[in-house]
């Protein structure tokens, strides 16, 4: 048990690495830090100008060698400063990184996780709705309105949402926001009811499937053949044992709460980390994003192995392989 | 070479490749009985991504000459003037631009206006056709065979190899996918080949792990045994006993994953590193039009119409084809 344990955090933090060593490949060797400069202060900026941008930012380094201090190298320098939590400067306007994240994740939360603790409930309940009435005609008319949702792209449902609702309706401010308590519902409310109405169609269809199978099981049949009526039989001989996947999928959702949605935020004027990335892409900025990238990954495996630890100690079935 | 004449290639290749797969598939009993029930419960949807492929095809081969025009046309270029252009905004089928009075050049042949650079609606919508599936057929031409190749040597192989192909893998879906999109793109630069690249690095991952668990369930069983004792050498083992056995799986995924490249396609035009003429970028295009007064919305309507019903028809073949294939699935009707 103990060594199952060891061996899934070293696996754990070997990803770590593994997404540094990735990282560092694409943001320094397929990029050159002079390229950097270049997009950043101009494509015809004199070479001092360069070396001194590249001073600034600390990138006046050899890439893998240094032969006077062997520690002082770019790829060094990049696995501790991540390995700290030490971001350094935006390549775009030199502001510290950790501290534009730092305001960026509580916007961000604040639009995540009601969409996230309003949208599972809904699938879930939509879904078991289309499974008490499985193949019947409200059950198949579900199935169509899924698949026509999951067509229709997530910028259309934006553009339309604040089309509608906030230009024509005038229900909700078309973006913004104000985290002050008393108006901050005012601004959410349309990215939430958008995020959800794009998101619903493909959960229903997740949580729907895994219903039907267990719809199928022999305990299911049995429940059935004792008499137990059916509303009985979904909740709690289905709804109970179809929990376990759901859990799976939905747990592994949570650290992308943090990460914020980079669509949403940044056309409704959120100044969450999703806005932040967008804008990093938009200015060229290059240290912002590979922080974004590892802080996403870092909380995804961070997440990956909090949920097979949980199973272990929960469920006696999980092969300790 | 010229660009015209690369793009030729590389559609050439993707025609042969598919008339290829369609001709070797209609050779065995079970593939042709599975088109069979294809056609029979889905004949719209089948017949409009036919349709999707048509235009695409039409718009795939450009060559110079006819008329006066120096630059390289397709045929869906050649149904149009070649001068059909006007100085900005006109309504469809108007007769005047939309903001003043003056007169266009083509009165009333615009059957879905005009954009902002004056371009007809309805050329731009079309030639999205070829860019879509492009997105698609493109990326999955890296995707299929990287992935077919790591997922089953190391679900054959085992061992160190597996550990290293597993690693990877993991270190890949680790990241968050749109955000490692971007970042490749970023860092390789824009353009339709980067993209598709960029798409093939993190969507090879879920293929590839789909390979490899069936490889590992494949092996066990009692044909790929039995030909192991025979002394059949391990690529003989991979070619004539595993692919056959996983191909159900790879046209599956392919079409599923499909329409998840050309949304996330729309998604990257946004953010402003998309591919030049998706239907992305013309839906990106209409966000400054909803606002004017009054509003446009033939250019957004025309390409989110395009956009759904691809994808909508690639979605209900691609759910058609797993009930048809794959007989352990659930039955979606």
């Amino acid at each position: 048990m103990l060594a199952y344990l060891v061996r899934r955090a070293l696996f754990g933090a070997g990803t770590v690495l593994g997404v540094l060593l990735f990282l560092f490949v694409l943001f320094f060797l397929v990029t050159a830090p002079e390229d950097i400069a270049r997009k950043s202060i101009g494509e015809k900026a004199p070479p001092e100008a360069i070396a001194q941008w590249l001073a600034n930012h600390g990138y006046d380094k050899p890439l893998f060698w240094n032969a006077e201090r062997p520690a002082d190298t770019l790829l060094a320098e990049h696995f501790r400063r991540m390995l700290t939590f030490d971001f350094g400067v935006s390549d775009a306007d030199g502001v510290p990184i950790t501290r534009r994240l730092g305001e960026g994740v509580g916007p961000s939360l604040s639009l995540t996780v009601p969409l996230f603790l309003l949208g599972v409930p809904i699938g879930i309940g939509l879904a078991l709705v289309a499974a008490f009435f499985r193949d019947s005609y409200i059950d198949r008319m579900g199935v169509v309105l899924c698949v026509l949702a999951m067509s229709v792209s997530l910028l259309l449902y934006i553009i339309g949402g604040q089309y509608l609702i906030g230009k024509l309706l005038r229900w909700f401010p078309i973006s913004g926001f104000d985290p002050r308590p008393s108006v901050i519902l005012r601004f959410l409310a349309l990215p939430l009811i958008v995020g959800l109405l794009a998101g619903v169609g493909e959960h229903v269809r997740f949580y729907r499937t895994v219903f039907l199978e267990e719809t199928g099981r022999d305990h299911v049949r049995t429940a059935r053949a004792k008499g137990a009526g059916e509303g009985r039989v979904m909740t709690f001989h289905v709804l109970r044992n179809a929990l376990i996947p759901i859990l799976t999928q939905v747990v592994l959702e949570i650290p992308f709460l943090f990460t914020g949605s980079l669509l949403l935020e940044s056309f409704f004027g959120i100044p969450g980390l999703g806005s932040i990335t967008v804008d990093a892409i938009q200015g060229n900025d290059f240290a912002t994003l590979r922080t974004m990238v590892y802080i996403g990954a870092l909380l995804f495996i961070l997440g990956q192995v909090l949920t097979d630890v949980s199973y272990t100690l929960v469920d006696p079935r999980v092969r300790l392989g | 070479m010229e660009s015209h004449v690369v793009s030729n290639l590389v559609a050439g290749l993707l025609v042969l490749l598919v008339v290829g797969a369609l001709v070797a598939a209609s050779r065995s009993d079970i593939w042709r009985e599975a088109g069979r029930q294809l056609v029979r419960r889905r004949p719209i949807a089948l017949a409009a991504v036919a349709l999707y492929a048509a235009v695409a095809m039409l718009d795939s081969f450009a060559w110079v000459g006819g008329g006066d025009i120096a630059r390289p046309q397709t045929i869906i270029d050649r149904f149009f003037p070649a001068d059909f252009q006007e100085r900005s905004y006109s309504a469809p089928l108007a007769r005047t631009e939309f903001y003043g009075d003056e007169p266009l050049r083509y009165p009333a042949r615009h059957l879905l206006g005009t954009d902002i650079l004056g371009r007809d609606v309805l050329h731009l919508t079309l030639k999205g056709a070829r860019v879509a599936l492009l997105i698609g057929g493109f990326t999955s031409l890296i995707v299929i065979p990287i992935a077919l190749l790591f997922g089953m040597s190391a679900g054959y192989a085992g061992g160190r190899w597996d550990a290293i192909v597993f690693f990877v893998m993991s270190t890949l879906a680790s990241m968050p996918g749109l955000l490692l999109l971007v970042a490749l793109i970023m860092v390789m630069g824009r353009g339709p080949l980067q993209v598709c690249v960029a798409l093939g690095v993190t969507g090879w991952v879920g293929f590839c792990r789909l390979t490899r668990g069936e490889t590992l369930k494949l092996r066990e069983l009692e044909f790929v045994q039995a030909a192991r004792a025979l002394g059949a050498t391990t690529p003989r083992i991979l070619a004539t006993h595993v692919l056959p056995n996983l191909a159900h799986l790879v046209l599956i995924t392919f079409v599923l994953m499909f329409s998840g490249l050309v949304l996330s396609e729309a998604i990257l035009s946004w953010l402003g590193i998309g591919i030049d003429g998706s239907w992305g970028q013309m839906i990106d295009q209409a966000r400054d039009e909803l606002a004017r007064d009054p509003i446009i919305v033939w250019n957004l309507t025309a390409a989110s119409f395009a956009l759904f019903g691809l994808i909508l028809s690639v979605n209900v073949v691609g759910d058609a084809l797993r009930d048809v294939l794959d007989p352990r699935t659930l039955r979606e009707r």
